[in-house]
């Protein structure tokens, strides 16, 4: 029925006349696809949704003189689900691009189909670095972070804090290890050292035998190769521990805004990690977080924030272009510089990797926060030829 | 967990009697449904999306493969999801990495399903009720964990980009509608098997014992012999759907082998209705239709599908099609 009224629509909108013949369908359609009912939806969901309106919104709805227009969709964690959502509004929803897609299967998927599709696809959710690397497409566009920036972002900026060696507590699966391969790499690369490392199986309740080696250690970092469940259960028992009033620094490999909010202050006080983007940056980043939260009724996280920057880079890019033709827009995208609140100079590489400056941050204690989401202090930028990795050990057929 | 293995103490009684209903006017009735059906599904992909009707077969087979087993030997399994996403991860890998054609990778699926089938049924049949489903779940936790830190399932990422190929040499699956009657000709053969063994005096059996297992015992019967047959043919025929998933998506991911797909499964069946032929297919349709349609809503899947779960629990225990079954005239 629905494909049906789709199909209707899209007769109607073809024979009103092809009045702007270099848009197809006379509009252009952004599909936000991600997790809004499972464990991503808070720091996607629905507010990457409202990240996208907004974007649209500073075009006036229009672009190139066609109306831009959101649909989204919960893929609900499912790669199979995320595979057919794609799949359907490629070929009978004239949707010209996908936008979001956290967890990396699902992404990974969406990347096959938007490559043989040759549809925009803008990643803001997804961290695994293959997705500009051995399965980049020149359609594909990797926007926020990737596990590398947040791994080796973390390993160097906190080397030039002078703290040199480091003691892993990794999630015992594939996504784990690689945090830790990465960040291990680079702080052996500057001169630094891993004491050790304990791996816990995913899902883990009780990280008390972990902590207490990690502690016995006399490691400066203890590194948390791990995300989601793992990573807040981890950080939480931390602080049961005392172990940072003990001196010693607590990193978080993946962790996001609302890991934050979820564990509150007390608990995640003296924790450092790398982030793409905080609302209390500057005026403009507050500016656009204050308008987010009056919708959202929260503060964006950087993957929302992302999904923001990205919708927009693109929208310029079909302006600059004149046209929703996909190869041309991806060849303006990387040629237009990145600038706005989100990203300043940004560059778009050729993997499809966006540059942007990142920020290690470090979680304020109870007290000196001033309000609600008054959460971090901004340890160091970390500039966006460091933040992420050089295109060309990246892997991706792309890169000459 | 406990929600559903109670309903199926206590559902499995009123079914019996459904499903023990003579060959004659039953098979009549089966074969029109049955014809009705498969004309129904031939001219499905012109009005609705290919891939959608595709993954609704898929999961209908594996509701139909769990069905086997709950339906008609009582075996309550929680653990069908490593049958049904080892066979995917089998099914992808050997087309993706060693370059087998569909035909050949779908094989090797179906024996990987039946192979975890058997070493699961070794153990699990030895003990009875809620010990028999903890033991499968265990096993399946354990494919589970397997499957995320082995090399070659690519971990959370998932076998990605599997190549469709070309069925025995002849039919192009990329192109959509060969591959859709490819599934629906999978689907098919995978449902007269299914009809085939329970209307077998092996059939027969299955559902003596499932009814009163000492006295199938007493009557000479080696009753563990034929629980691990069934379990076996229902692991491969789960094997066999998971397989063709893999096929139809062209990824394998951990979502197949996750124990929420054992809990998915249960919930079709039990929603369509144990014991019947068509029920678990109603009931795979049902969940396929507000997991994707519900996609594009506000409203929160799993909440909107456990809800109807709590009403079907609540008011219609033998599921959909068990309750049209027990209110049609001369159906009992």
């Amino acid at each position: 029925m629905r494909s049906l009224l789709l199909a209707g629509t899209a007769l109607l909108t073809l024979a009103s006349g092809a009045a702007q013949a270099q848009v197809s369908n006379d509009v252009v359609r952004i599909g936000v696809l991600n997790d809004r009912s499972g464990i991503y939806a808070d720091l996607a969901g629905e507010g990457s949704a409202i990240a996208a309106r907004m974007a649209a919104e500073e075009f006036g709805g229009k672009v190139a003189g066609a109306p831009i227009e959101i649909v989204v969709a919960d893929h609900q964690n499912k790669a199979d689900i995320a595979a057919s959502k794609a799949r359907e509004w490629v070929d009978t929803g004239n949707v010209d691009v996908i936008a979001d897609v956290p967890n990396s299967a699902a992404a990974l998927a969406v990347q096959g189909i938007t490559k043989e599709k040759k549809r925009i696809f803008l990643m803001s959710g997804p961290g695994a670095t293959a997705l500009t690397g051995a399965q980049c497409s020149p359609y594909g566009f990797h926007w926020t972070y990737d596990n590398y920036a947040m791994a080796a972002g973390t390993g160097r900026a906190l080397f030039e804090q002078g703290k040199k060696s480091w003691y892993f507590v990794t999630a015992d699966y594939a996504f784990g290890q690689s945090l830790e391969e990465e960040t291990t790499k680079m702080v052996n690369k500057l001169g630094g050292k891993v004491v050790g490392t304990v791996r816990h199986p995913l899902g883990s309740s009780d990280f008390s035998s972990f902590l207490l080696q990690a502690q016995a250690s006399k490691a400066d970092v203890i590194g948390f190769a791990n995300a989601g469940g793992d990573a807040t259960n981890a950080v939480k028992q931390a602080a049961e521990f005392g172990i940072t009033q003990s001196g010693q620094s607590l990193a978080g490999l993946l962790l996001f805004i609302t890991d934050v909010h979820a564990l509150g202050l007390s608990a995640a006080q003296g924790l450092m990690f790398t982030e793409g983007f905080y609302w209390n940056l500057d005026d403009q980043t507050r500016d656009w977080s204050k308008k987010f939260e009056a919708k959202a009724g929260k503060k964006p996280t950087m993957v929302q924030a992302g999904v923001y920057s990205a919708v927009k880079h693109y929208l310029k890019a079909v302006e600059a272009a004149k046209t929703d033709d996909s190869d041309k827009v991806a060849a303006k995208m990387r040629e237009l510089p990145v600038e706005d609140m989100f990203a300043k100079k940004g560059k778009v590489a050729a993997n499809g990797r966006m540059f942007h400056d990142m920020y290690l941050v470090r979680v304020k204690k109870p007290g000196e926060s001033k309000g609600p989401w008054d959460y971090y202090d901004v340890v160091k930028t970390i500039p966006a030829e460091t933040a992420f990795l050089d295109p060309a050990l990246s892997g991706c057929p792309l890169v000459k | 967990m406990t929600a559903a293995s109670q309903t199926t103490n206590q559902a499995a009684p009123k079914t019996a009697t459904v499903a023990l209903r003579g060959p004659d006017a039953g098979t009549a009735r089966t074969a029109l449904l049955f014809a009705v059906g498969l004309a129904v599904a031939g001219a499905a992909p012109f009005a609705l999306y290919p891939v959608f009707v595709m993954k609704v077969l898929c999961f209908a087979l594996f509701a139909c493969a769990f069905n086997l087993l709950i339906g008609f030997a009582g075996l309550l399994s929680f653990g069908h999801a490593a049958f049904f996403g080892g066979a995917a991860y089998v099914t992808a890998h050997s087309v993706k990495v060693w370059g087998l054609p569909p035909e050949a990778g779908l094989l090797l699926g179906v024996l990987a399903g039946a192979f975890l089938g058997l070493i699961f049924g070794v153990i699990a049949i030895r003990r009875q009720g809620i010990y028999f489903a903890m033991i499968t779940l265990a096993l399946s936790q354990m494919v589970f964990f397997m499957a995320l830190q082995m090399k070659f399932t690519g971990g959370e990422d998932g076998i990605q980009g599997v190549p469709r190929g070309v069925l025995f040499g002849i039919f192009d699956l990329t192109q959509p509608l060969t591959m859709y009657y490819a599934v629906l000709a999978i689907f098919v053969v995978g449902f007269a098997l299914i009809w085939r063994t329970v209307h077998s005096p092996f059939g027969q059996v299955l559902k003596a014992i499932r009814e009163n297992e000492p006295r199938a015992i007493s009557l000479g019967y080696r009753t563990d012999r034929y629980k691990l047959v069934a379990f076996v043919l229902s692991a491969s025929l789960a094997g066999l759907a998971g397989g063709t998933k893999a096929l139809v998506f062209q990824l394998a991911s951990l979502t197949d082998v996750q124990w929420q797909m054992s809990g998915e499964v249960v919930l079709m069946t039990l929603l369509g209705g144990m014991g019947t032929l068509f029920g678990p297919v109603v009931g795979a349709g049902l969940v396929v239709t507000l997991e994707s349609y519900l996609a594009a809503t506000s409203l929160p899947v799993p909440v909107v599908i456990g809800a109807i779960f709590v009403v079907c629990v609540l008011l219609f225990r033998r599921g959909i099609v068990g309750e049209i079954l027990a209110r049609l005239p001369g159906a009992r």
